[in-house]
C-alpha cells in the first residue's frame, strides 16, 4: 500500500462500480471500497505466542431506483465480482418501497476541499521486531511485583488501510489511515482470589504510543490494586466516573440524540433540541479536523463534510447527530454524522483527578462497568461495576460484584464537575465525571 | 451430494485452485516443524431485509469468501488470511505465518480429520427458500399481523436474515473436511406508548434451516405477539429493588446465566492458561447437586449447533457440570493437545479472517425434580425474571453480569408486579452453589444468541429449566 498509484486504481475501481450501476438502470448511486494490511504479534510469558498477518478487502454499493433502494457488498474486486455486486443490489431494489426520505446527500453538503489531517504514519515494523517490544512490555508488567502471577500476554496491532468513497453527484475521494497499538493484560494472586486488569496505548502514528514499559507497569499498577476487592451493600451515594469509563455516558447521549433512534422514537431524549439537559457549565463539541487524532475525517460514511460544531453548550442540546436520511425524516439536514461522531469533546473542568476525589468526599469511584443494561427508549440504566469505595476524598478499599443504577436523564441532570484528566485515547474526550447520587446493589 | 463435493464446488471451483496447489501450500506450512497446520476455506453468502415504518426500507445482500491458513507450535501461533483464494497469495501468507515456528514435532498424525460424521442440518441454501416476493409478503404479513393487536403499538420493525456458508478444512495429512451450514433469523421490534410513557419489546428466533422455518407453527406472527406482551408488560413496570435476594429465573433465554457464570470461564484456553477463576477445579463442587450442566453441539438445526467445528472436529454433547461436580472444559486442538485431553468439537471462528480458539455451542442445564409453580410458591420474598439481553464475565475474578428486560416481584409466593429491567451480578464459582430448586421444564431459547470473545462472534444457543437461586444481586433503583 505503497503510493499515489494504488489510491487512483481503487478510485478507478468505485467509479467503475458508479458506471455499472447506472449502465443496469439505478437512478443514482454511492459505492465504497477498502483495503487494510495489518499485523498483530502477541508475548506471553516471555515468549512468542502469536503472529497474525491481516489482508482485509471489500467493496459495497447502494443503488437507488428513485426513491427505491438497495445494497450489496463483497470481498472480490474483480470486474464480474463488480458486475454481480451491482445486480444484487439493483435486485434488492425491485423489492424495497420508494421512501421519500431516501437518497444520495443534498450536493451543497458534500466535502469540497481535503486539508491532510496527518492520520497516515506507517509503521515499518516487522513481526520480530514487533514481538521484542510485546515482550519488554509484557515483562515489565510481569516483573512490577511478586503479586503479578499470570499473563494474558502483551499485544502490538498496526494497522494501515486505504478508504474510498464515491457517488454519482460526482463525489470520489480516497484517502490512507494507519491505527497502532499496544495492550497489556496480566493477572494479580492474593489468598486464592484472583484479579485482572489491563491497559493500552493506541494512535495514529507509532510515535505517539506510550512505551511499552510504561503500558505493562500501568497494566500491573491496575491489576493489583483490585485485590482484596469485595462487595457493598446497598446504598444511595455519590458515583465518580473514572475518565477511561465517562465515555461511555457521553456515548449513551450521542446514541440518544441520533437521528436514527429519534425518527424512530425509541429515545429518552426525544424532543430534546434547544433544551436544558445537562447543567449550565457542560459544554460538548465536536472537532472532526484534529490533526492526527483518531476520530478525525474530513467527510462522513456518505462524503458529507465534517465540521467543527457545538452540541451542547450552556447544558442546553444545540444539534442533533444526524446522517442524510435520519435528518430528513426529522425535516432537518444532515451534520455530517453518518457512521457516528468525530472527537467528540467534553470541556474538561478544573479539577485534577485527586481533586475529582475531594469532591466525591464519600461515594463509589467506578473505574470498570460490565453488561449492557442502557435502556436506550427510557434512560433506564443499571450495570455492573467494579471501582472503589472513597471516603473523605481518599481510597479505602476495592470493590466489585455490584452494580449501579439510575435513570441518564436524572443522571445527565446532576452531573456536579468534569474533570481535567481527560483520556486522550479515543474518539470521545473526556475527564472523570461526578453524578450526584446513583443506586448501588451488593451482597 | 456430499458435503466436500458441495464446498469444492462453492469454494475450490470458482476460485480455480485445485487440490494439488492446498497440498503445496501445506508442504509450505509444514517445512519447518510444526505440531499442527490447516488450511481453512470459506465462502458465505448472505442477505437481510428490513421493514419499518410500515415499507420495506432496506435490503442488502453480502458475499464473502477467503482462506485463513495456520500452524501450531508448542502455544505458539502463526496464522495469516487473504480474501483472494489465489497460489501465490496462500504461499506468502504459508510462508509468514511458519516463522512462529522455532522447535516442534514434526506435525503429529493424532490430528487427523475424520473420514465421516453425523449431519445436523441439511445443505440447504436459505436466501433461495422463499422467493423474493415471498420474503416480502411474509416481513408484511407480520408487520401488519402485529401492528393489529394493540392500539399503543406506535412503530413496528422486523428483520429477516439468511446465511449460506461452505467452509473446507484441510488438514495437515491432506485430508479434507467440510460443511455446510445454513443459518435464518428473524426479529421483531415494537415500540408503545401509553400516557407518554414509551417502551420496547423485542423477540426473534432462527435456527439451521430455511426461511419456512419462520412460517411452520406460525413462529413468525409468533415473535410479534411475544414482542407485543413484553413491552405493554413493560408498561406497567415499576422501580426494581436492590440488593441480595432469591431470584428464580424463567426457562429457556435465561440460560444466558449459564453461558456468562460458567461457561466462558470453562473454556479450555483460559484454563490451559490458568487465567480462570474455574482453572484446576475439574472433580471439585461448584454447583448444587440437582445442576447438570452440558455444551451440545449435535442438537439437529439448533444455532449454536455444528456438525463438524472450525477445525474438523465432529461436535457432540460434552457434560461440564454432573451433579454439581466440575467434570472438564470445551476444548480446540491446540488447547486440547496442550491439556493432554481429547478435543470436544469447540474449535470455532467467526471466519476464515480469525484463527480459531475454544467457543460455545448450546450450553444448557438438564430439568430437575421441581414443578415450576411449586419453585414459585416456595419464595416469600424475590424477583422472577423470564427474559433477559446480554451479558458479560471476567473469568479471573468470575464476576458475571446478565441484564433482565422483563422480570417481576415475587410476594409470598405468587408472581405480582412487574419491575423495570436491571442488571444481576453474582459470582461464577458460586451461583450455581446456590441453586435450591431446579424445574422439570428445560427449554432451549428461541435461537437468537451470539457470544462476543476476543472480538470474534459466534452464533450459540443456551437453555435451561425454571431455576431457584438463593440469593443474587439485583441492580434495581428502589434502596
Amino acid at each position: 500500500m505503497q503510493n499515489q498509484d494504488q489510491l487512483n486504481e481503487l478510485k478507478a475501481i468505485v467509479q467503475s462500480l458508479l458506471d455499472e450501476a447506472i449502465r443496469q438502470g439505478a437512478s443514482t448511486a454511492e459505492a465504497g471500497l477498502s483495503q487494510e494490511n495489518g499485523l498483530s504479534v502477541t508475548a506471553r510469558m516471555g515468549d512468542v505466542e502469536t503472529i497474525e498477518h491481516h489482508r482485509d478487502q471489500g467493496l459495497g454499493v447502494t443503488v437507488y431506483f428513485g426513491q427505491r433502494k438497495g445494497s450489496a457488498s463483497t470481498t472480490h474486486l474483480s470486474p464480474e465480482a463488480i458486475k454481480d455486486t451491482v445486480a444484487a443490489a439493483c435486485s434488492i431494489a425491485r423489492y424495497t418501497n420508494a421512501d421519500d426520505y431516501a437518497g444520495l446527500p443534498e450536493r451543497d453538503l458534500l466535502a469540497t476541499e481535503f486539508p491532510d489531517l496527518q492520520l497516515n504514519h506507517p509503521w515499518a515494523i516487522d513481526a520480530e521486531a514487533a514481538i521484542a517490544i510485546a515482550i519488554e512490555c509484557e515483562d515489565a508488567a510481569r516483573g512490577y511485583d511478586p503479586e503479578i502471577s499470570n499473563s494474558e500476554g502483551a499485544s502490538i496491532n498496526t494497522h494501515q488501510g486505504v478508504h474510498v468513497l464515491g457517488n454519482t453527484l460526482g463525489f470520489l475521494h480516497g484517502a490512507m489511515t494507519t491505527r497502532h497499538s499496544l495492550s497489556c493484560s496480566v493477572l494479580a494472586e492474593r489468598g486464592g482470589n484472583m484479579q485482572r486488569d489491563y491497559w493500552y496505548s493506541v494512535a495514529r502514528n507509532p510515535l505517539d504510543l506510550e512505551s511499552a514499559i510504561h503500558v505493562g507497569q500501568k497494566a500491573a499498577q491496575r491489576t493489583l490494586r483490585r485485590l482484596g476487592a469485595r462487595s457493598l451493600s446497598p446504598r444511595q451515594c455519590p458515583v465518580l466516573y473514572a475518565a477511561e469509563v465517562a465515555s461511555g455516558l457521553l456515548g449513551s447521549f450521542i446514541g440518544a440524540i441520533s437521528g436514527s433512534v429519534l425518527y424512530r422514537k425509541s429515545s429518552f431524549l426525544l424532543n430534546s433540541l434547544d433544551t436544558q439537559i445537562f447543567p449550565e457549565f457542560i459544554h460538548i463539541h465536536e472537532q472532526p479536523h484534529l490533526i492526527g487524532a483518531l476520530g478525525s475525517a474530513v467527510y462522513d460514511s456518505e462524503g458529507v463534510a465534517t465540521r467543527p460544531h457545538d452540541i451542547v453548550s450552556n447544558g442546553i442540546v444545540r444539534s442533533y447527530v444526524l446522517s442524510t436520511y435520519s435528518a430528513r425524516k426529522l425535516g432537518m439536514r444532515s451534520t455530517g454524522n453518518a457512521g457516528g461522531v468525530h472527537n467528540l469533546i467534553i470541556d474538561p473542568g478544573a479539577l485534577d483527578f485527586q481533586g475529582m476525589l475531594k469532591m466525591l468526599d464519600t461515594g463509589l469511584l467506578v473505574t470498570e462497568l460490565m453488561g449492557q443494561g442502557v435502556n436506550m427508549v427510557t434512560g433506564d440504566y443499571s450495570r455492573g461495576a467494579a471501582g472503589f469505595w472513597v471516603e473523605n476524598g481518599k481510597i479505602q478499599y476495592p470493590v466489585e460484584e455490584i452494580t449501579i443504577a439510575g435513570n441518564l436523564k436524572n443522571m445527565y441532570k446532576h452531573i456536579v464537575a468534569v474533570g481535567n484528566d481527560v483520556d486522550l485515547r479515543g474518539n470521545v474526550r473526556t475527564g472523570s465525571i461526578l453524578i450526584e447520587r446513583m443506586s448501588i446493589a451488593g451482597e | 451430494m456430499a458435503l466436500i463435493t458441495l464446498a469444492k464446488q462453492a469454494i475450490l471451483r470458482p476460485s480455480g485452485i485445485t487440490e494439488s496447489e492446498i497440498d503445496m501450500i501445506m508442504s509450505r506450512l509444514l517445512s519447518s516443524k510444526a505440531d499442527a497446520a490447516d488450511i481453512y476455506f470459506q465462502s458465505t453468502r448472505a442477505e437481510s431485509w428490513v421493514m419499518e415504518g410500515g415499507i420495506i426500507k432496506e435490503g442488502s445482500h453480502n458475499i464473502a469468501q477467503g482462506a485463513g491458513v495456520r500452524a501450531v507450535s508448542g502455544d505458539k501461533t502463526g496464522f495469516a488470511y487473504s480474501d483472494r483464494i489465489e497460489l501465490p497469495v496462500l504461499l506468502e501468507a504459508a510462508h509468514n505465518v511458519k516463522a512462529i515456528v522455532r522447535q516442534g514435532q514434526n506435525a503429529s498424525a493424532g490430528l487427523t480429520l475424520p473420514a465421516k460424521w453425523p449431519s445436523y442440518y441439511a445443505p440447504i441454501d436459505p436466501v433461495k427458500s422463499l422467493e423474493d416476493r415471498q420474503k416480502i409478503d411474509l416481513l408484511q404479513r407480520v408487520e401488519s399481523e402485529t401492528r393489529k393487536l394493540d392500539s399503543r403499538i406506535e412503530e413496528v420493525i422486523v428483520s429477516l436474515v439468511g446465511v449460506h456458508d461452505h467452509i473446507l478444512v484441510a488438514g495437515q495429512d491432506g485430508s479434507l473436511a467440510a460443511d455446510v451450514r445454513p443459518l435464518v433469523r428473524m426479529n421483531v421490534t415494537v415500540i408503545v406508548v401509553q400516557d407518554g410513557r414509551r417502551e420496547q419489546g423485542s423477540m426473534g428466533g432462527g435456527a439451521r434451516n430455511d426461511y419456512r422455518y419462520f412460517i411452520e407453527q406460525d413462529r413468525a406472527l409468533g415473535y410479534g405477539r411475544e414482542a407485543v406482551r413484553q413491552a405493554l408488560v413493560n408498561l406497567e413496570a415499576i422501580d426494581a429493588p436492590a440488593g441480595n435476594m432469591t431470584v428464580v429465573l424463567g426457562p429457556g433465554w435465561p440460560g444466558i446465566l449459564l453461558h456468562e457464570a460458567i461457561g466462558h470461564g470453562l473454556e479450555g484456553d483460559f484454563n490451559r492458561k490458568g487465567t480462570s477463576a474455574f482453572s484446576g477445579r475439574v472433580g471439585e463442587r461448584v454447583a448444587s447437586e440437582l445442576c447438570t450442566v452440558v455444551d451440545d453441539g449435535a442438537l439437529p438445526g439448533r444455532r449454536g449447533s455444528l456438525s463438524i467445528d472450525d477445525e474438523g472436529t465432529p461436535t457432540e454433547q460434552t457434560v461440564l457440570i454432573e451433579k454439581g461436580i466440575l467434570k472438564g472444559y470445551m476444548q480446540d486442538k491446540m488447547n486440547a493437545r496442550l491439556m493432554g485431553v481429547k478435543p470436544t468439537g469447540n474449535g470455532r471462528r467467526e471466519s476464515y479472517a480469525h484463527a480459531p480458539m475454544p467457543r460455545m455451542t448450546n450450553t444448557y442445564m438438564l430439568s430437575g425434580p421441581h414443578n415450576p409453580e411449586e419453585i414459585i410458591r416456595s419464595v416469600e420474598k424475590g424477583i422472577y425474571a423470564k427474559n433477559f439481553g446480554g451479558g458479560q464475565v471476567d473469568i479471573t475474578s468470575g464476576k458475571f453480569v446478565f441484564s433482565a428486560s422483563e422480570a417481576y416481584l415475587i410476594e409470598n409466593g405468587r408472581i405480582t408486579r412487574p419491575v423495570k429491567g436491571a442488571t444481576l451480578i453474582g459470582n461464577g464459582p458460586d451461583v450455581l452453589t446456590r441453586v435450591s430448586m431446579v424445574g422439570n421444564d428445560l427449554e432451549l431459547d428461541s435461537g437468537v444468541g451470539t457470544c462476543g470473545k476476543e472480538g470474534q462472534s459466534v452464533p450459540v444457543g443456551v437453555g435451561q429449566p425454571t431455576l431457584k437461586i438463593d440469593g443474587l444481586t439485583v441492580g434495581g433503583t428502589s434502596v
